[in-house]
C-alpha cells in the first residue's frame, strides 16, 4: 500500500484508517498475540481467518438490495420474507446464521427504522458491517425516544400522519427495513430496482432513491 | 451527588436507549486490517464453540462507560475476545503476556509486528 495516501479518500469515499506504518498500539499487540496463539493451539488457521475476512468484505448493502428488489416484484417472495426473513434470505443465498431476521415493510402510512440500543446488532449478512454512526451513543440513545428528530438529521422528514415504528435489535434478532418502492418504476427488472435501494433505506434512516435521482 | 452508581438508575451503562445525546455523528472510516481480524476471530471462535456472543457482551458491558469513550469499537472487542478465550482455557494469561512482549520487540509498527 502506498505511503502517501493520507490526504486521499478510499474508493468508498472515506478516509483511510491509520495504516500499518503508524505506531503499534497495545490493542493491536493483543490482536496479533491472540491470533498467533489461536493458530498455534490449532483453533484456527491463517487461511481460515483470511477466508472469513474475504467473506466479510464480500457482504455489502447490495445483498440486502437484491432481497428488497425481489420483494418488490415477487409477491410470493415478499410474503415469505415478511413471514420468515431468515429463511427467505437463505433461499436467495444469503445465510444469516442462527439469528432470527425480521423484515419490516414501509408503507404509505408506516415508516420503520432499526437501532440497537444495547450495542451494534445489525443485519450484517445482508448489509455488511454497520456504519460508525449506527454504533454511536447519539443514535443508540435518541432513536427510541425522538426518532423523527433523528431521521430529520438524516434528511428524512416524515408527514405527521405517518406512524414511525422503531425496532430495537438484539444479539439474536436482527431487523431489515423493506423501503417503499418508488413510483415510476413499474416494469423495472429486479437488477435495476436494486440500484435504488440504499443501505440507509434498509436501516430506515433513508428512503429508496427516486428513478430520476 | 455526582457519583450516583448506575444501579440506582435500574439499568447499566450500555443500556442507553432513551438517554439524551447530541447530534448523530456522520464521520465514517474504512476498517483497518487489524479490526477485520478481530471481527473474524470473534466469528470463528464463537462458531467453534469456545465462547458465545453472550460471553462477548458480558465483558463489553462490564467494561463500563469509560471504555466506551476511550477505546475504539474493535479495541473493546479484542479485549472481550481475549478475556473469553482465557476463561475458556484456550491459552493462559502468561502465554498472552509473553507473546505480547515478543510482538512489541519485533518492531514499532503493526506491519512489522504482525508477521502473519
Amino acid at each position: 500500500m502506498p505511503h502517501d495516501h493520507h490526504d486521499h479518500l478510499s474508493p468508498s469515499g472515506h478516509p483511510y484508517r491509520v495504516d500499518d506504518d503508524h505506531p503499534l498500539t497495545y490493542w493491536q499487540q493483543m490482536e496479533i498475540a491472540v491470533r498467533e496463539l489461536l493458530i498455534e493451539k490449532g483453533v484456527t488457521t491463517a487461511a481460515e481467518i483470511a477466508t472469513q475476512i474475504d467473506a466479510m468484505d464480500a457482504r455489502s448493502p447490495a445483498n440486502g438490495a437484491a432481497v428488497v428488489a425481489r420483494a418488490w416484484i415477487d409477491p410470493a417472495f415478499r410474503a415469505d420474507l415478511l413471514a420468515d426473513g431468515s429463511a427467505a434470505s437463505q433461499a436467495m443465498g444469503f445465510d444469516v446464521g442462527p439469528m432470527k431476521l425480521i423484515a419490516v415493510e414501509n408503507t404509505a402510512d408506516i415508516h420503520n427504522v432499526i437501532v440497537c440500543t444495547l450495542c451494534s446488532c445489525y443485519p450484517r449478512n445482508l448489509l455488511g458491517l454497520p456504519p460508525d454512526w449506527y454504533k454511536s451513543r447519539a443514535y443508540r440513545s435518541r432513536t427510541v425516544k425522538e426518532p423523527r428528530k433523528v431521521l430529520a438529521e438524516f434528511g428524512v422528514t416524515l408527514p405527521d400522519h405517518m406512524t414511525v415504528r422503531v425496532h430495537d435489535s438484539t444479539a439474536d434478532m436482527r431487523y431489515i427495513v423493506i423501503p417503499a418502492r418508488p413510483s415510476g418504476t413499474e416494469g423495472w427488472p429486479a437488477a435495476d430496482l436494486a440500484t435504488l435501494v440504499t443501505r440507509d433505506s434498509m436501516i430506515g434512516t433513508g428512503l429508496a432513491k427516486l428513478p430520476d435521482a | 451527588m455526582a457519583d450516583t452508581p448506575d444501579t440506582f438508575k435500574g439499568r447499566r451503562w450500555h443500556d442507553m436507549g432513551g438517554d439524551a445525546a447530541g447530534p448523530v455523528p456522520t464521520e465514517q472510516h474504512d476498517f483497518h486490517l487489524w479490526e477485520k481480524r478481530v471481527d473474524a476471530l470473534m466469528i470463528l471462535c464463537s462458531g467453534k464453540g469456545h465462547f458465545t456472543v453472550d460471553g462477548l457482551r458480558r465483558v463489553l458491558e462490564d467494561m463500563g462507560p469509560d471504555a466506551f469513550e476511550t477505546m475504539t469499537y474493535y479495541e473493546r472487542w479484542i479485549a472481550a475476545v481475549n478475556q473469553n478465550l482465557i476463561e475458556a482455557g484456550v491459552y493462559t494469561t502468561a502465554e498472552l503476556g509473553a507473546r505480547m512482549s515478543d510482538i512489541a520487540a519485533r518492531g514499532p509498527t503493526y506491519g512489522e509486528a504482525s508477521v502473519g
